[in-house]
């Protein structure tokens, strides 16, 4: 990716309310909500267990982001953390010495669905939905046949840390998870992916108007693709981490493909693309996971749960919308 | 307003709590219940499978058939690490009876209840079946193709049952009541008065489910200990983990974890472990996973069991029928064991995969371990 030339115009030093991202608000409210409830949750090494759960969810819903940006959805992500668990598992079974090049294996596997999706919309010019949508079947079809319905093999303790190790007496935090570390890696990694090449500019001009981009001779093609290999990569990172946090199990990404996309929009991510950054997809994802964190805490029963997670879902992107339509 | 709010939603959970209290919470099968756990059961010692509770017995002369013969199974699904093992049960039990089952004909329902009607509707009038084991999607929906099907041929249902008498005979363990009754005791006398017990369940409005749950909770009662919480996990260890951390960060001491089924049991476990806290007192099930951790951490610790072995009891029943043998009847009511801290070291296999279920009684069966996933 070519760096961004010297001719970006420099942010301006003020930063004005406008500037500040709706998912933030909403997750400051959230949180606060949280603490009042729970008070410890305003201790450190509880925000760092809160971000440790909600890893992978924002590492989901910024590789969803990249996809959104240009206009499309990835509907495979959660199959494909399935798949990740299951396949490491499978893989893996139980012997450390496994976990690295079987890791490295899960990464070629998320390439492959990446590209297929990314060729599938781009070449057979299959509405990204419906193609997601096909994929998503198709890889949790795989991930079933594979493990028979039912969880095998196992994971060994080397894997299992990377969602589920935490370093213990840190200055100043208390305790820091591996996931944390990873989790930050992997942003400051999308960040300069998305804000310090051309590469989010392109995506932005692509999901805002397809066509125009074309004409002006962008890689329309080869940004889709990538869009589509780094949600995918995504994917597996957040499968990781989950099976990492919490084991194997036949069910561990279901409903994760609408969470990120829920997570972008919440953030103030434009849906059929064209607007959107990094910051939208991390204070989307983490008011989200604070959602249900606070849903938990509050002790309702899981009917009332479900129903009010959807109503704050439809007010906060409701919210997020009308003041975007303000400011244009 | 929060405390209105809160309030509004206690009143609420506690209405939900009664009318749910008065459909799967019934005094007289939970005494039933209670008193079969404790039967000696009538049958070959050494196999629960073939053994039965109670004396009642069917005559099935007028079924018998001689020759080989095809035994059809309309399966509700194979949806669950449950029904896999038990799949793998009744195929591996119908291998056993070569010389007598000329064909086992299997069809799967998916999960889906107009499949399954149609599947044993098609069953039936394709005329080869000289029997049919039917394990039901769901209760009152395959009640009239149940029916249908026992005025042309004999019946044999298990583990989820009908609404009619018509077939020979229906298998099942103990039930629901008889878990919750082993499971919630063996936690009440662990614990002294006023102790915090947290309750993990996979859905709400499932009989089987909601009658182990009803018949723990009135157990606590009893004995004066309190439950602090009764959530859904939907089965998903991801969310057992973050379930029990949050209440782990309520700060309340969590003396024992009672679960209705035991999948996701490891994951709860490890929300102490990363806590720093230690273990409560734990019901799981008889999943392999469960059962090694409770030998290598030395919990404090039972597994209740629905034993995956009334597949191999189904072919059994069939092959009786078949027979014109007398066979248990209208129920056959398996047996229906607990493993305790005496007996986990005969139930943990180490070749075996974490969501095994132990009391699958296919130690014997042709083709153990491989054909469960398990190493040679």
């Amino acid at each position: 990716m070519t760096p961004l030339s010297e001719t970006t115009p420099m942010r301006r030093p003020v930063i004005s309310l406008a500037k500040i991202n709706f998912g933030l608000i909403v997750f400051i409210i959230l949180y606060a909500a949280i603490a009042s409830l729970q008070p410890n949750y305003l201790e450190a090494g509880l925000f760092m267990n809160f971000l440790r759960r909600a890893a992978p969810l924002i590492i989901l819903a910024v590789g969803q982001l990249y996809v959104v940006l240009t206009g499309g959805f990835d509907l495979s992500v959660g199959a494909i953390v399935t798949l990740v668990v299951l396949a490491a598992s499978i893989l893996i079974n139980g012997d450390p010495e496994m976990t690295w090049p079987m890791i490295g294996v899960l990464y070629l596997m998320g390439l492959a669905v990446g590209l297929v999706n990314g060729l599938i919309v781009t070449f057979l010019k299959v509405p990204s939905i419906i193609a997601t949508l096909g994929t998503m079947l198709l890889v949790n079809g795989i991930a079933l046949a594979w493990s028979g319905g039912a969880a095998r093999g196992d994971l060994p303790d080397n894997f299992r840390d990377l969602g589920r190790f935490l370093m213990r007496d840190v200055w100043l935090i208390g305790s820091l998870p591996l996931a944390v570390i990873i989790l930050l890696l992997f942003l400051m990694f999308a960040w300069w992916g998305l804000h310090g090449t051309v590469y989010g500019k392109r995506a932005l001009a692509i999901g805002d108007n397809p066509r125009a981009a074309e004409l002006a001779g962008l890689p329309v093609a080869a940004t889709r693709i990538a869009a589509f290999v780094v949600s995918a990569l995504a994917a597996v990172t957040a499968g990781i981490l989950v099976g990492g946090f919490s084991g194997v199990s036949v069910n561990a990404g279901r409903g994760m493909e609408l969470q990120a996309i829920a997570a972008c929009v919440i953030g103030g991510a434009q849906l059929l693309g064209g607007r959107g950054s990094l910051w939208s997809a991390l204070f989307g994802a983490l008011s989200l996971f604070a959602l249900f964190t606070l849903l938990n805490l509050a002790g309702l029963p899981q009917a009332l749960r479900d129903s009010i997670q959807g109503v704050i879902l439809i007010a906060a992107v409701g919210a997020s919308a009308w003041r975007d339509r303000r400011k244009t | 307003m929060q405390y209105k709010a809160v309030v509004a939603a206690l009143v609420a959970m506690a209405f939900a709590g009664v009318s749910y209290a008065q459909e799967f919470n019934d005094p007289a099968e939970f005494k039933k219940q209670r008193e079969q756990l404790s039967m000696t059961p009538q049958g070959p010692q050494g196999k629960p499978w073939a053994q039965h509770l109670g004396d009642r017995m069917v005559d099935a002369a007028k079924y018998k058939k001689d020759g080989p013969v095809t035994i059809c199974f309309s399966n509700a699904g194979i949806f669950n690490p449950w029904r896999v093992v038990g799949m793998h049960n009744l195929q591996a039990e119908a291998e056993l009876h070569k010389d007598r089952i000329k064909e086992l004909v299997v069809v799967d329902a998916e999960g889906k209840d107009d499949k399954q009607i149609s599947d044993i509707e098609a069953l039936v009038s394709g005329g080869k079946c000289d029997a049919l084991i039917v394990s039901p999607n769901t209760t009152a929906a395959l009640t009239p193709a149940v029916e249908a099907a026992c005025a042309k041929l004999p019946v044999i249902v298990f583990d989820r049952g009908v609404a009619t008498k018509c077939p020979v005979t229906y298998i099942h363990p103990v039930g629901g009541y008889g878990f919750g009754i082993t499971s919630g005791e063996f936690i009440a006398s662990k614990l002294p008065k006023g102790a915090n017990v947290l309750a993990l369940r996979i859905m709400p409005g499932v009989d089987v489910l909601e009658t182990r749950y009803s018949a723990a909770k009135n157990i606590f009662d009893e004995a004066g200990l309190k439950v602090i919480g009764s959530e859904f996990t939907g089965s998903d260890r991801a969310k057992t983990k973050a379930v029990v951390e949050d209440y782990i960060n309520r700060g309340e001491k969590i003396d024992a974890v009672w679960m209705d089924a035991g999948d996701t049991s490891t994951a709860a476990l490890e929300a102490f472990e990363d806590a720093g806290l230690p273990y409560p007192v734990i019901s799981g099930e008889d999943q392999q996973d469960f059962l090694r951790k409770w030998q290598k951490d030395k919990l404090t610790a039972i597994g209740p069991s629905y034993p995956t072995y009334q597949w191999r009891t189904a072919i059994l029943g069939a092959l009786d029928v078949l027979d014109g043998k007398q066979v248990p009847g209208p129920e056959w009511i398996l047996p229906q064991p607990a493993i305790t801290q005496d007996t986990l070291a005969s139930y943990i296999d180490e070749r075996m995969p974490p969501l095994h279920y132990s009391l699958c009684g296919c130690q014997d069966l042709p083709g153990y371990p491989e054909l469960w996933g398990g190493k040679k």
